[in-house]
């Protein structure tokens, strides 16, 4: 993992003074509110629709057991005992009083952890796959990079008052893990035709209320050259982009707008300036980042014994994926307990996660975008013991991938920019489908759920989306349908009219009954049998009276 | 009137009495003078467009619509990456946090209005001791 330079540690202890110093000088009217607010949300402080929330980067989704720890004890001492893990790889705590946030900020500096750019018009906390350093598909490991833009990106001179958010993810294996088709900058670790390294950078995706997918800018990029290239995309979109609309001044809108072939053009031109500028990257300070991701030094290859429990069987079956060494595992432990809230942690799971970690796990953790905790350096000797522990804990819900791992953004129990519930009707959903069981043979199912039309649960990469929105004071959800996140990417298509709080649990249910009706055998997954089938067979499930209506006629 | 913000503090604007020509200046066929030539650069202007001129070009002064439009950082880069040595001002009501971006992306001064600076008095505008990751990742 990476560690800290004494250049890492005085910048981050600084950072903390400064806000310190904003707050200040916002309590005694130096800074007017507008003027603090970017201020604060820069140092990853909201105002939400009760109280101030704190927003921690966890950079590219790994921490050690320490850091983890650490968490639990700001939510103890300062929140009231969980966070909330979110869909870009941070941790939020929603109750902190602004007094005590430096005090916060100085508590995650003792960690070597910050909340530097975690909402504002900047470069946001850069994310990876969660799988990084140990999934059996990787090329290469994209947290250095992921390290490296995250050290170019923080406290920009240029870039820190964009047009808007702007959010960069890095992908090092086949399999997309880290949705880099869904931002602003995706970037895949390739190797050239002799082997040499380099990214396929892609520009322009983002969900939100125009979603699109990132087209290819240029298809391989020097290892070397990323810094100078990155800057122009950032350039040209700082000079270019609207300002005129806060809805189309992301960069896939400018990328719409003007079409990839200009943009790349531009990108181009202003990437050969900044060449004679400087050159790539100085190799010392990058040597150092790449070996602080040296793989943990495994333990020695031995025979494993198939488990005989059969909950700990099912456990390993949904939640435990292949590692790079055989005699490894990777284990997702779920955050999406039958009828809690997704993505929630208390101070006790926090710690439990924490000592598994530190005791079997290499002292490695990460967060998923799809907000869950994974430890990715599991010796399988182990695995019997952490379900124990996790089952303990309330942690071993079985249900990776399946229907009740839903992602859901906080909607409209906590944000203030909500048009309806999205918790509760992920909690829904979810005692819905209690069952593991049925649950399994239902099969991989994505839930994706966003409280408004900015679309943070990612409801239009969900295989069903759900957006809930505000029709005349009255709650309504649209469901959207065979979204995809991966590499295979595509926008789900809305399937029709919405439906009301207490309609929506009831249209999943046909919609799941349909695909269950439909598929060709038990393994063709709902998003198959959605690509084979087209829209049609669901819209008859969800909508009966009018299919009724049309029969009749 | 407004006042001028250097890193050696506040100072009084010694280009007061000076004429600052518009952008579109040197299309217009006007006669130029051969010394103090300053030009206003609206932000959504493009920096290849002085290239010309650059040599001559005594002061721009960057508009700042509002502290939040950030374009005039990157409009500053880019005048210094193509070559331009002048003087280079900022010209808006920025906020002091911007002192130290302002200064690394090329900037000399910031002209800001005087109801903004009555606000933020000159100690605010000391640039704190802050290490750039940017200076320290280029080879
Ligand atoms: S999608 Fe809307 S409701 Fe949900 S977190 Fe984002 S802004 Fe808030």
């Amino acid at each position: 993992m990476y560690e800290y330079t004494d250049f890492d540690e005085a910048f981050v202890r600084e950072r903390v003074a400064e806000f310190r110093g904003q707050v200040e000088r916002r309590l005694d009217g130096s800074l007017t509110e507008d003027e603090f607010k970017p201020l604060r949300l820069m140092n990853g402080l909201y105002l939400q629709l009760h109280a101030y929330m704190l927003r921690i980067a966890v950079p590219y989704g790994t921490l050690n057991g320490r850091q983890m720890r650490q968490f639990a004890y700001i939510a103890d001492r300062w929140d009231r005992g969980y966070g909330h893990f979110t869909t870009r790889q941070n941790i939020q705590f929603n109750w902190p009083k602004l007094q005590d946030v430096p005090d916060m900020l100085e508590a995650l500096a003792d960690v070597q952890m910050h909340a530097m750019q975690t909402s504002g018009n900047c470069i946001r906390n850069v994310t990876a796959d969660h799988f990084s350093g140990a999934a059996t598909d990787e090329i290469a490991d994209p947290r250095p990079t992921a390290e490296l833009l995250r050290q170019w990106s923080t406290d920009h001179p240029e870039f820190t008052w964009l047009g808007r958010k702007f959010k960069i993810a890095v992908t090092g294996s086949e399999h997309d893990r880290a949705v880099i088709k869904a931002h602003d900058i995706g970037l895949r670790l390739v190797q050239d035709d002799d082997g040499n390294p380099g990214y396929e950078v892609l520009v322009g995706g983002g969900l939100g209320r125009t979603p699109m997918l990132g087209k290819v800018v240029r298809e391989f990029l020097p290892k070397e050259h990323l810094l100078p290239y990155v800057e122009a995309i950032l350039q040209v979109y700082n000079l270019i982009g609207r300002r005129d609309n806060k809805y189309k001044a992301r960069i896939k809108i400018l990328v719409h707008e003007t079409g990839i072939d200009e943009i790349r053009r531009l990108v181009e031109s202003t990437f050969q300036e900044n060449l004679a500028r400087f050159n790539g990257v100085n190799q010392e300070v990058f040597d150092r980042i790449e070996a602080s991701f040296a793989a943990p030094e495994f333990e020695p290859v031995y025979d494993v014994t198939p488990a005989v429990d059969a909950g700990l069987r099912s456990w390993i079956d949904t939640n435990v994926a292949d590692h790079r060494e055989p005699h490894y595992a990777i284990v997702t432990i779920s955050l999406k307990g039958i009828g809690e809230t997704p993505g929630d942690a208390t101070s006790d799971q926090m710690r439990i996660m924490a000592a598994l970690a530190e005791e079997f796990a290499h002292d490695e953790l990460r967060i998923s975008h799809e907000q869950n905790v994974i430890l990715p350096h599991v010796p399988r000797r182990h695995l019997a013991e952490i379900y124990r522990r996790l089952k303990d804990a309330g942690l071993a819900t079985a249900n990776i991938g399946l229907v009740s791992d839903i992602i859901a953004c906080p909607g409209m129990d906590y944000c203030a920019l909500a048009t309806a519930r999205s918790i509760p009707v992920a909690q829904k959903i979810s005692e819905t489908f209690a069952d593991i069981d049925r649950q399994r043979d239902i099969g991989p199912l994505k839930i994706k759920i966003s409280g408004c039309i900015n679309a943070c649960g990612h409801h239009h990469v969900g295989h069903i989306g759900i957006l809930g929105l505000d029709r005349a004071g009255v709650e309504n959800y649209q469901i959207t349908l065979g979204g995809d996140g991966t590499e295979t990417a595509s926008i789900g298509e809305r399937a029709g009219p919405g439906f009301a709080y207490d309609e929506i649990v009831p249209a999943v249910e046909r919609l799941i009954e349909a695909y269950l009706d439909h598929r060709s055998e038990d393994t063709e997954t709902f998003l198959e049998v959605y690509r084979r089938m087209g829209p049609a067979p669901f819209k008859a499930a969800l909508y009966p009276e009018a299919e009724a209506r049309s029969n009749a006629a | 009137m407004a006042v001028i913000i250097t890193e050696d503090g506040i100072a009084a604007d010694d280009w007061a009495d000076k004429t600052v020509y518009p952008f579109d200046v040197f299309w217009s066929g006007q006669e130029l003078p051969e010394e103090a030539l300053a030009v206003e650069f609206p932000n959504d202007r493009k920096p290849e467009d002085l290239v010309p001129w650059l040599d001559r070009i005594e002061m721009i002064r960057v508009e700042f619509p509002s502290f939040a439009d950030g374009r005039g950082f990157s409009l500053a880069r880019r005048l210094r990456t193509l070559g331009y040595k002048g003087r280079l001002r900022a010209a808006g009501p920025v906020v002091s946090d911007q002192h130290r971006a302002a200064v690394r992306v090329g900037f000399d001064e910031i002209e800001l209005p005087e109801s903004v600076a009555a606000r933020q008095p000159a100690e605010h505008w000391v640039i704190r001791k802050q290490g750039s990751y940017q200076q320290r990742l280029a080879s």
